[in-house]
């Protein structure tokens, strides 16, 4: 079981972190919500959950996540792309079977 | 696939959800887009990696609109329909602006604002800076990957009302949602966060392209307040080019060139002195269109000589914003670098040595204003959790109404911090009176002559009462960009009436500060005409009700009462000619007493007319 950052991703996290001032590393989660069923959290952490933080460290970036999420995420690699103007974190979830137009919101 | 971007603890949004907002920085020369993401302020790009935006657009024959690099490279060719600097012209009346005639446009005066007659039809600087706002909305989106919530855009300091109207008007008309406008300085001091760091003064020192300007900002619990404001709107980096070229062409003997060739001389020139800022030296050379070859090695040190007098120039106003602020050098806790020309390393010297402290220069001074004003949209499109900081800010001057006499009655007091919302109660001054008059006004001073008009308008359908008995509440509210709206409500029937005010020329600076120098002159004066006044509306109220109780119930009173009152009648009446207050509330006083029995008198048989017809048991 394990979430995995790209390397472009894991240099974007550090950059943010390091320019944030703050932070011990990226919390990836699913919420229930969204047009379909459940949309991904990203999020940056301040403070561990020691009780029911599952822990994962990919190119030298902490990543957090919670049992329930690891059941949706497993697999997972966060990467950084770029979309003509627009960049960001994309999730590639080999679990995802549908998702809205967007992507913002998935089905298992 | 929407790409994400790193919330703050627990601020997460739900898909769709995402609050994308900007900040602009929306200059005279250059205009920028920034936006936080995964907690960082940048500035957005275009496509060709460019993040400054040149405020320049151009009306094109087919119809089309081009803005920034497209329109500055046809400037020269299409003078007319290129519209640069469009910023000089905001809410700005053909009277307030000055060498006109150096403008290649031609404008039209219309009411409130200048407007520009191009080939696409007759323009407001509103409608051009929206035209810049629009294709700054167009990038943001197609970078953001979403519609944006909002935006906060940057002002200057010293722009009035009208100005920051016309601002958010063409922020309305680009389709954007305006958070709030923020002041330029108040910006940098926020992307270097300050407002986070110790309380005190700072100065933003803020040398663009074309135009010089300094601020004095004072941080008190997390709020910047405006002391002061200078600078030379005719000062900035191009000058510094300018210099350059005039050492080339004494250096290279030159004369006569062709438009052509001085072009070629001034883009070298800025290409020297930006690479003076990194090197000692610098080659400067360049091939003139008859054929001669210019080849000038130029030094760091040469060039700080040929420019000394400009940077002198710089601290002029940085004196006097000093002086208006009443703020000595050691009590400035830090000084911001702003605008591209400070990155000259005799500028940071310069401004350093007169402070006696480093200048703060790690941030882009390009984009140190649109930073801040990203930071700030973040935080009022609420990405942030609520302990972190809300900046607010204050108003210039007093905002009041006029009360019976031409005396201005003061609502919100000057300084107050914004948004703020304050209302007073006031009443009618004559019987049956169903309509009230509400002039607002801007100022420190005691009389309405002597404070600036913002507006006038009327609540009408008062149920008739005798004077005094109405309650009109008079709502005076600014919003977090400085602008006012007036409510005045009469409580017993809910009959309302609203404006809001859009004035049609503004205060500059300048006027700003006469008009407090003016009412700290003044004060002894005005305090001496409001005593006058308000004896006169005194002395006539009572005149008024003593000739209406004549003419109704003249029948109470003997011959010898009737000459008594008149006669004091018409000594109050000649009192309030005069100019004397002690004399008018003699006189007001004397009609008193010679009526008090006329009017206990009065009182009785109202009351009999009352009780006629009524059992002792009734009531």
């Amino acid at each position: 079981m394990a979430i995995t950052l790209s390397e472009r991703a894991a240099q974007h996290v550090s950059a943010f972190l390091a320019k944030r001032g703050k932070g011990l590393g990226v919390r990836l989660g699913v919420k229930t919500t969204g047009c379909s069923g459940m949309a991904y959290k990203l999020e940056f952490v301040d403070v561990a959950n020691d009780d029911e933080d599952i822990v994962f460290e990919s190119h030298g970036v902490k990543v957090f996540t919670d049992a329930k999420s690891l059941a949706y995420l497993d697999g997972t690699e966060l990467d950084y792309t770029k979309e003509g103007l627009n960049e960001g974190f994309k999730f590639n979830n080999p679990n995802v079977k549908n998702e809205c137009g967007c992507g913002e919101s998935f089905q298992v | 696939m929407a790409l994400l971007q790193i919330a703050e603890p627990g601020m997460s949004a739900a898909p769709h959800q995402h609050r994308l907002a900007v900040g602009i920085d929306l200059g005279t020369t250059n205009s920028l887009v920034a936006t936080v993401r995964s907690g960082s302020a940048v500035c957005l790009p275009d496509e060709a990696g460019r993040t400054l935006l040149p405020s320049v657009v151009r009306y094109l024959a087919d119809g089309d609109t081009a803005v920034g690099y497209a329109a500055q490279a046809e400037q020269s060719r299409d003078p007319a329909n290129t519209i640069v600097s469009v910023k000089r012209f905001m809410g700005r009346g053909l009277a307030d602006l000055s060498n006109l005639a150096r403008e290649p446009y031609r404008f039209v005066d219309a009411p409130g604002m200048v407007q520009l007659v191009t080939r696409a039809g007759t323009k407001s600087p509103v409608e051009v800076s929206a035209d810049i706002l629009r294709a700054l909305k167009a990038r943001a989106e197609a970078s953001l990957g979403g519609e944006l919530t909002g935006a906060v855009i940057t002002v200057p300091a010293y722009f009035d009302d009208a100005q920051r109207q016309a601002t958010k008007d063409a922020a309305k008309l680009a389709g954007l949602n305006v958070l709030r406008l923020l002041n330029e300085p108040t910006a940098a001091a926020i992307a270097y966060g300050l407002d986070n760091g110790a309380e005190g003064v700072y100065v933003v020192y803020d040398l663009g392209g074309g135009t010089f300007d300094v601020s004095i900002l004072k941080l008190s619990r997390g709020v910047f307040e405006v002391l002061a404001t200078s600078g030379d709107s005719a000062l900035g980096g191009d000058d510094f080019d300018h210099r350059i070229y005039c050492w080339a062409l004494e250096q290279a003997k030159l004369s006569g060139l062709t438009p052509h060739d001085t072009r070629l001389l001034l883009t070298r020139a800025r290409e020297a002195k930006e690479a003076l800022t990194e090197h000692a030296e610098t080659r400067f050379t360049a091939l003139l269109s008859d054929g001669q070859a210019v080849d000038l090695t130029l030094t760091q040190a040469e060039f700080h000589a040929i420019s000394k007098t400009l940077v002198d120039k710089t601290i002029t106003p940085v004196r006097k914003a000093l002086r208006d602020a009443k703020i000595g050098v050691d009590d400035v806790k830090g000084v911001v670098m702003v605008g591209g020309a400070t990155r000259m390393p005799q500028v940071q010297r310069a401004v350093g040595d007169f402070f006696g402290q480093t200048p703060l220069t790690n941030l882009d001074p390009d984009k140190v204003v649109a930073l801040g004003a990203a930071m700030q949209a973040n935080v009022l499109a609420g990405n942030k959790r609520d302990d972190d900081w809300l900046l607010l800010d204050v108003i210039p001057l007093s905002l009041g109404l006029e009360t019976m006499g031409g005396l201005t009655e003061k609502i919100i007091p000057r300084n107050s911090t914004i948004p703020i919302a304050r209302a007073q109660e006031f009443t009618t001054y004559k019987d049956g009176q169903t309509a009230m008059a509400i002039h607002v006004l801007q100022g420190e001073r005691e009389l309405v002559a002597d404070c600036r008009s913002l507006a006038r308008f009327t609540l009408r359908g008062i149920p008739p009462m005798v004077a005094g008995a109405a309650r009109i509440r008079v709502t005076f509210q600014v919003d977090a960009d400085g602008l006012l709206s007036v409510t005045a409500r009469e409580q017993s029937s809910g009959v309302e009436a609203h404006i809001e005010v859009k004035p049609s020329y503004g205060l500059s600076d300048d006027e700003i500060s006469r008009m407090l120098t003016d009412s700290i002159e003044h004060v002894h004066d005005d305090i001496a005409a409001r005593r006058l006044r308000e004896a006169v509306v005194d002395a006539e109220a009572l005149i008024d009700a003593t000739n209406n109780a004549l003419a109704a119930d003249a029948d109470l009173l003997s011959d010898a009462e009737r000459e008594a009152i008149d006669a004091a009648l018409a000594a109050a009446v000649a009192a309030i000619a005069g100019s004397e207050a002690a004399r008018v509330n003699a006189a007001t006083a004397a009609l008193n007493q010679a009526t008090e029995a006329f009017a206990a008198r009065r009182m009785d048989r109202n009351i009999q007319r009352a009780l006629k017809g009524h059992n002792i048991s009734e009531l």
